[in-house]
């Protein structure tokens, strides 16, 4: 990506309320366990809305949110060797080969 | 709720400045790393293993989905429009509960399929522009008016069931987030077909008008429904590569036979006719044959010329637009607290 | 489980609690109806946000709002109904009651948006609804919270339940009034705006009704006992939140007598119009 839609992207996503992962541990369960993501401006919120939306307003439910740029995540098993160095984001962003359309026809 | 089984292309993204995914993917010479993963990944989907956000997948697996899941979850989004419609004049305080449960239940869909598009790679507010800017489709089933309240029980009963048909072999699907986000709906969307069902067959038992209602609504929304699965086999080329990343599973026609085996003895139990003159068993074939879906009208409303397409968008623009000022303070009080609390700290 | 499912379940319950039970003492009639019309006129306004949120979550959120309050006016109705007996029903009392037999907070049945005529046309303004819903939260956690000792077992249980809920709404709506008033310019605009405009319609919480004091010797709830809390609440909100409180007097709305604004009308008109179309049908 160039600097400039680098910055461009930064500062859009300055805009966009932080993704956050949720965690819910049910009335009997014994761990929690990750059910998805929400937008929200910040904790409180996001664990309001993760009980609105993950939890569908249940009692004696444990939920966790995390910001899911906080998340250090493992490499895969296999293929480490393989693997790029990798960001410690959770998700690895597309590196679509993308060229400008006044290069033409390739 | 969704439907469209089917890869409909990305309108052609004509600003330059854009980093967009509709740009041509250029294929670059596979080095020997390359040819290795995809190897492995080949191995996997052959074997019915998932694959996970940090796995390494073909840059065109990656696309198909964020666009297969995206265009799912704005299809649930807008759905909530259709049938949130008939919210205000539910003729019942019971049946306007479970309305107002019913179409939060497709926020809920929405949300969780944002989030497994989100493992890929895009982000919340690109997936939206795509929607808001027309370059992201979603089904075109909601293009239709809910015209009466009937409407909102065939809408549970026939577009529901089209969409489970669609959904219960997703739960399979080769992406991990995809297939675990689709379980989730799946195990939510049998109730409101069910529920959608229950609300016609009171109707279909009480007074002349409501069974005109019901018959009214079947009438215009059957063929409709039929053409959700898609075009035929035939035509749909995206199938074949849908079908070997393990992302599509049953084919557009096999989904539909099935859809319409199912159903028509749920009509019947109902006491309404489907507006098929040919629809009729085939002893040889042991599914029931149905008439000729109208492509064109089908193409038409797809590609933007249906009833309710502008309407549909406007809202789902408006409501973002409008919503500015309150994402932006929402946000702006977050920094703010931040900034007290490093203030505090120090 | 959805919501969908959970709505349902939930009225298996209901049926258990409609039956009045011999030896309750018996509660107004028109305090019941008060109670449920509140929540009924404020789910209805709730749910129009349905699909037109400023973010899916607060869809989410504000659905759940909606729901909870159908679901109290259901089960008010329902024993309201039971004590009225001769075929009433939440449905009839719901459908069939006209503007003038509507006991709701004025408060409540006011549209998204600053005053306006009832013919005017507006965009729907969040700032309201939460506004709104707060200062109708703030009021209800006290009175949920007494009334859940009244020595009346349906409506003690109606209350326990509807407790726990408005506990919830006043956390989400304060949330966001803070957010509002201490976020940006704009917002602490509109936040603003929406606290002069819907502050003089909660005077109507402490004016006094017949039926009112005639509950208050069955339920030991005296409204009047609850200003000084309800204000805490609210002062200590809005000072957090960065707004000011407009000074009390202007006009005082007589929604629960029984006389509303013109906004109620429209409302009933588009909410009954189906049940009234097809008087004997059951859905």
């Amino acid at each position: 990506m160039s600097a400039d839609q680098k910055s461009s992207t930064a500062s859009a996503a300055l805009k966009e309320w932080p993704l956050w992962e949720v965690f819910v541990r049910s009335k009997q369960g014994l761990e929690h366990k990750h059910c998805g993501s929400l937008h929200a401006s910040d904790s409180q919120h996001a664990l309001q809305m993760a009980r609105d939306v993950y939890t569908r307003r249940q009692e004696g439910v444990s939920i966790w949110v995390v910001q899911s740029s906080s998340i250090a995540a493992s490499e895969p098993n296999d293929k480490s060797e393989f693997f790029e160095p990798s960001s410690d984001k959770v998700y690895r962003h597309p590196t679509f080969y993308e060229i400008p359309s006044e290069v033409g026809h390739m | 709720m969704y439907t469209q089984s089917f890869n409909v292309p990305d309108a052609p993204d004509t600003n330059n400045s854009t980093p967009n995914a509709a740009l041509k993917s250029v294929p670059k010479a596979l080095s020997e790393t390359d040819i290795a993963l995809q190897a492995q990944f080949d191995a996997r989907i052959d074997a019915d293993g998932k694959v996970e956000p940090r796995d390494w997948m073909p840059d065109a697996y990656r696309k198909t989905l964020v666009r297969q899941i995206s265009q799912h979850a704005h299809s649930e989004i807008v759905g909530m429009l259709p049938e949130g419609n008939w919210i205000s004049r539910a003729p019942s305080l019971k049946r306007k509960a479970i309305l107002i449960a019913k179409v939060q239940d497709e926020g809920g869909h929405g949300l969780y399929l944002y989030s497994a598009a989100e493992t890929l790679g895009t982000s919340r507010d690109q997936m939206l522009d795509a929607l808001h800017t027309g370059k992201a489709k979603y089904s075109s089933i909601f293009n239709y008016p809910t015209l009466n309240w009937a409407d909102v029980g065939v809408v549970g009963w026939l577009v529901d069931g089209a969409a489970i048909m669609n959904q219960i072999p997703l739960c399979r699907c080769s992406y991990g987030p995809y297939a675990r986000a689709m379980i989730r709906v799946c195990k939510e969307e049998s109730f409101h077909q069910r529920q959608g069902f229950e609300a016609l067959l009171v109707m279909m038992q009480g007074t002349a008008e409501q069974k005109a209602m019901v018959q009214d609504a079947v009438n215009r929304w059957w063929w409709k429904c039929l053409a959700m699965f898609g075009p035929p086999d035939a035509d749909s080329p995206n199938s074949v590569q849908g079908m070997r990343w393990g992302i599509k599973r049953i084919s557009n026609d096999d989904l539909r036979q099935k859809f319409v085996d199912a159903t028509v003895p749920q009509a019947k139990i109902l006491g309404v006719t489907l507006p098929d003159p040919d629809l009729k068993w085939n002893e040889e074939r042991q599914h029931h044959d149905y008439g000729q879906i109208d492509w064109d009208e089908f193409w038409a409303t797809v590609n933007g010329n249906g009833p309710c397409n502008k309407e549909r968008l406007g809202a789902r623009v408006k409501a973002w637009n409008d919503g500015q000022w309150v994402r932006d303070a929402a946000l702006a009080h977050a920094n703010k607290q931040a900034q007290k609390n490093l203030k505090e700290a120090a | 489980m959805s919501a969908a499912q959970s709505t349902l379940s939930q009225d298996a319950s209901i049926t258990e609690h409609s039956a009045t039970q011999a030896g309750n003492p018996s509660l107004p009639i028109d305090y019941l109806l008060h109670l449920a019309d509140n929540a009924l006129v404020l789910g209805q306004r709730n749910a129009e946000w349905s699909g037109h949120g400023p973010i899916l979550e607060e869809d989410i959120a504000l659905s759940n709002n909606s729901l909870d309050l159908i679901g109290q006016a259901r089960l008010l109705y329902q024993e309201a109904a039971a004590q009225i007996g001769n075929g009433a029903t939440e449905d009839t009392l719901a459908f069939f009651r006209d503007v003038p037999d509507f006991k709701n907070y004025t408060l409540l049945e006011l549209p998204h948006h600053p005053p306006l005529a009832g013919t005017s046309a507006s965009d729907r303004d969040f700032a309201t609804t939460l506004v709104r819903n707060f200062l109708y939260s703030a009021l209800m956690v006290l009175v949920w919270d007494k009334l859940q000792h009244a020595p009346h077992a349906q409506l003690a249980a109606i209350a326990a339940k509807s407790l726990k809920e408005v506990r919830y709404h006043l956390r989400h709506s304060r949330d966001w009034l803070l957010r509002m008033g201490d976020g940006t310019a704009e917002s602490h605009g509109r936040a603003q705006a929406a606290v002069n405009h819907l502050m003089p319609y909660t005077q109507e919480f402490w004016t006094g009704t017949e039926y009112e004091s005639k509950a208050a010797s069955v339920t030991g709830l005296d409204m009047g006992s609850l200003q000084s809390d309800w204000n805490q609440i609210v002062n200590a909100a809005l000072l957090e939140a960065t707004l000011k409180r407009p000074a009390d007097g202007g006009f005082i709305p007589t929604g629960k007598q029984s006389i509303h604004s013109e906004h109620l009308g429209f409302m009933l008109a588009e909410m009954q119009s189906l049940p009234r179309a097809h008087p004997n049908a059951t859905w």
